[in-house]
């Protein structure tokens, strides 16, 4: 089913961009999403970005986007095609495409390449990500705040280290309040079903949580959050809308002024492959306006959050493993590296975590 | 007790958009059609319930506009196997992948816009009896006529003239046609059945599930649907007990993981195509059973002589 969709978007996409070809001196930048971009979530804040890009560079560039695109080897021909299209700049935004875009980088030694949240690079591949863990320990502080019950329910995609390090950054952030605190993790094997999110946030509520965090795409456990009178963290886009009583904040991504760049740099014929970690201070990771807190929670929050836009790590010691081994010194900050390839829970987490 | 109530509830509203989604495509196929657009349908039906109700304000306008969605969208796998005898499959293979492509560009505009919840059944001292009121008297709209189209469709096949006639040009088309049946009429008819329902089943999703619209939002669910057909072995009843069992079996493991225990969910999440291939296994071997509950002329064209 997911090859043939594939099949036929690659195809309408290779059929637009064929029509588009002839218009000349324009730099072609390209986008593979694994969403929707109607997801109104991660997809979205991507294309948002591409659309910022249309407008900031007008008729210097021309974008072409692929969604839907499921992750593992059938992304291939995705970025295949759209580099034989003509893609001078290819963006893949998924942890998935990783592989894949190292595969088609190779074979096409001119075109540049930009992978997001992964962590291989290449001659012609650059990585970028932003540091969702910083905000992340921020809601960890308001939850434990808010949260009577002292339970949070999470609901999580897959175990990847972007996730393992979400909820490690939102426990050492609530145990910073609460050292007792409890969180429920609930893995839906999913980025994006409405149905399944909502269902897994009916069943955290019913065991005892009275906030709930999500590493999925959809605005759906807020919802929930919402009709249950309680309150939640929206993702990757501010979903106040959906939840103007249960939304604390949200997480946000803005990918626009990093997009713009790097496409400016391609235009500019400056462009090489990157490594690069955005977080708060770079204004790629945001907090949606704090609501429905008290506040001195409120004032808390934005002190943390100046914080970590003025340089502290979430990850600075003493912090010990889930097994209560001891993992960063007092006042060691824990390195890229380590992040990127988390596979471990820190002392609190209350889950195994799946292999 | 409170914890077991909302169990059961969640339970139900996951199950209801599966049930009548395979309630519609049951009758399909007992007329002998085998319709693989449930999925392309069910996403027409939610949005095109989600925009009616966020339009006009009404979620009620937005359930008549999602069977409207549906029917309307079935009519055109109708007309190409049934008037232009296409291959079934290949039809309803493009019906589904024509439905979610389409349903993303009509919805564009709805993206990120908060929708119209259909309101659950409220009857003053009936639903406020401890336990059982939430359950009985309680739950949303949908969940009765999932239900009643149940007992309905029930009813309809196998104690009526009618139904036993659809269910004759299921098991033999030409016979049908012989004794001067209306083959391609019935069969209309019942396709619109089915696509009406997994409309239905589709605003079930955008109008009470998760009164949103996102595209892909039925994530596989008509697949679901169509497994449970199988599943069921072309019974009603054991669509209602399948649905209720796929639905128990994934409420379940999420508040098993919330528990703490570990299960697999990777393994949970695929037990409903699992069981339909064991109970498809376990069907097959005897071959009495399987002749009297398969129609028997399933996915064949039928193109009457002149």
């Amino acid at each position: 089913m997911k090859k043939l969709l594939i099949a036929l978007m690659t195809t309408t996409a290779a059929m637009s961009l064929a029509a588009s070809a002839q218009a000349a001196d324009k730099l072609k930048a390209c986008w593979v999403y694994t969403g929707p971009i109607g997801d109104f979530g991660y997809s979205y804040q991507h294309d948002q970005g591409r659309l910022e890009v249309e407008k900031a560079l007008g008729d210097k560039v021309e974008t072409a986007y692929l969604e839907n695109v499921s992750e593992g080897p059938d992304a291939d021909r995705a970025f295949e095609r759209l580099a034989r299209e003509g893609c001078k700049i290819i963006f893949g935004t998924s942890f998935g495409f990783m592989d894949p875009e190292v595969k088609v980088a190779k074979k096409f030694p001119k075109v540049m390449f930009e992978h997001a949240t992964g962590y291989k690079t290449g001659d012609n591949l650059g990585i970028y990500n932003a540091r969702f863990y910083e905000g992340r320990y921020v809601l960890g502080q308001i939850a434990a705040k808010e949260s009577k019950a002292g339970v949070a329910g999470y609901i999580v995609s897959f175990p990847i280290p972007e996730v393992v390090m979400g909820i490690n950054s939102f426990m050492l952030g609530a145990q910073s309040i609460n050292p007792n605190f409890k969180a429920k993790i609930v893995w839906v094997n999913s980025w994006f079903d409405p149905g399944k999110e909502a269902d897994a946030a009916k069943a955290l509520f019913d065991q005892g949580a009275d906030i709930i965090v999500q590493h999925t795409d959809s605005t759906a456990a807020l919802q929930v959050a919402e009709e249950r009178k309680l309150h939640g963290f929206g993702q990757s886009s501010d979903m106040i809308k959906f939840a103007p009583n249960a939304q604390l904040t949200s997480l946000t991504d803005e990918w626009g002024p990093y997009y713009i760049s790097r496409v400016q740099a391609a235009l500019d014929g400056t462009w090489k492959p990157d490594n690069v970690w955005l977080g708060i201070k770079d204004g790629a990771v945001k907090l949606a306006p704090f609501t429905n807190m008290p506040d001195d929670v409120k004032a808390m929050a934005e002190a943390t959050t100046k914080k970590i836009a003025d340089g502290w790590n979430p990850f600075t010691g003493p912090i010990a493993k889930q097994d209560g081994t001891p993992w960063l010194k007092d006042g060691e900050v824990a390195e890229d590296g380590t992040l990127l390839g988390m596979n471990f829970y820190v002392k609190g987490v209350d889950d195994k975590l799946p292999q | 007790m409170d914890i077991t109530v909302n169990i059961l509830l969640t339970i139900a509203t996951a199950a209801t958009p599966l049930l009548i989604a395979a309630i519609g495509e049951l009758v399909v196929e007992r007329s002998g059609v085998l319709n693989l657009g449930v999925e392309g349908m069910m996403i027409m039906g939610a949005v095109g319930g989600f925009g009616a109700g966020y339009l006009t304000g009404s979620p009620w306008i937005g359930l008549l506009a999602a069977i409207a969605m549906g029917a309307v969208f079935s009519l055109l796998f109708a007309v190409m196997t049934l008037s232009l005898a296409t291959n079934q499959v290949a039809t309803g293979l493009s019906l589904t992948l024509l439905g979610l492509g389409l349903s993303g560009m009509m919805g564009t505009s709805f993206v990120g816009q908060p929708g119209e919840r259909l309101p659950n059944l409220y009857i003053p001292v009936l639903t406020d009896i401890p336990v059982v009121g939430r359950l009985l008297f309680g739950q949303d709209p949908i969940f009765y006529i999932s239900i009643a189209l149940t007992a309905a469709v029930m009813w309809f096949l196998f104690k009526t003239r009618t139904g036993l006639t659809l269910r004759s040009i299921g098991d033999s088309h030409t016979s049908a046609h012989a004794l001067g049946i209306k083959v391609i009429r019935y069969r209309y008819l019942a396709v619109i059945f089915g696509g009406a329902c997994a409309g239905l089943a589709g605003g079930h999703l955008s109008l009470v599930y998760t009164p949103q619209w996102v595209e892909n939002m039925t994530a596989g669910r008509g697949w679901i649907a169509l497994a449970l057909v199988v599943f069921a072995s072309w019974r009603p009843w054991r669509v209602l007990a399948g649905a209720y069992i796929f639905g128990a079996v994934w409420i379940g493991q999420l508040h098993a993981q919330a528990f703490g225990i570990p299960v697999p969910s990777q393994l949970l999440s695929s037990l409903p195509y699992l069981a339909t291939v064991v109970v498809l296994v376990l069907i097959s071997r005897n071959k009495r059973l399987t002749m009297m509950n398969t129609p028997a002329s399933l996915g064949q064209p039928f193109v009457p002589d002149r």
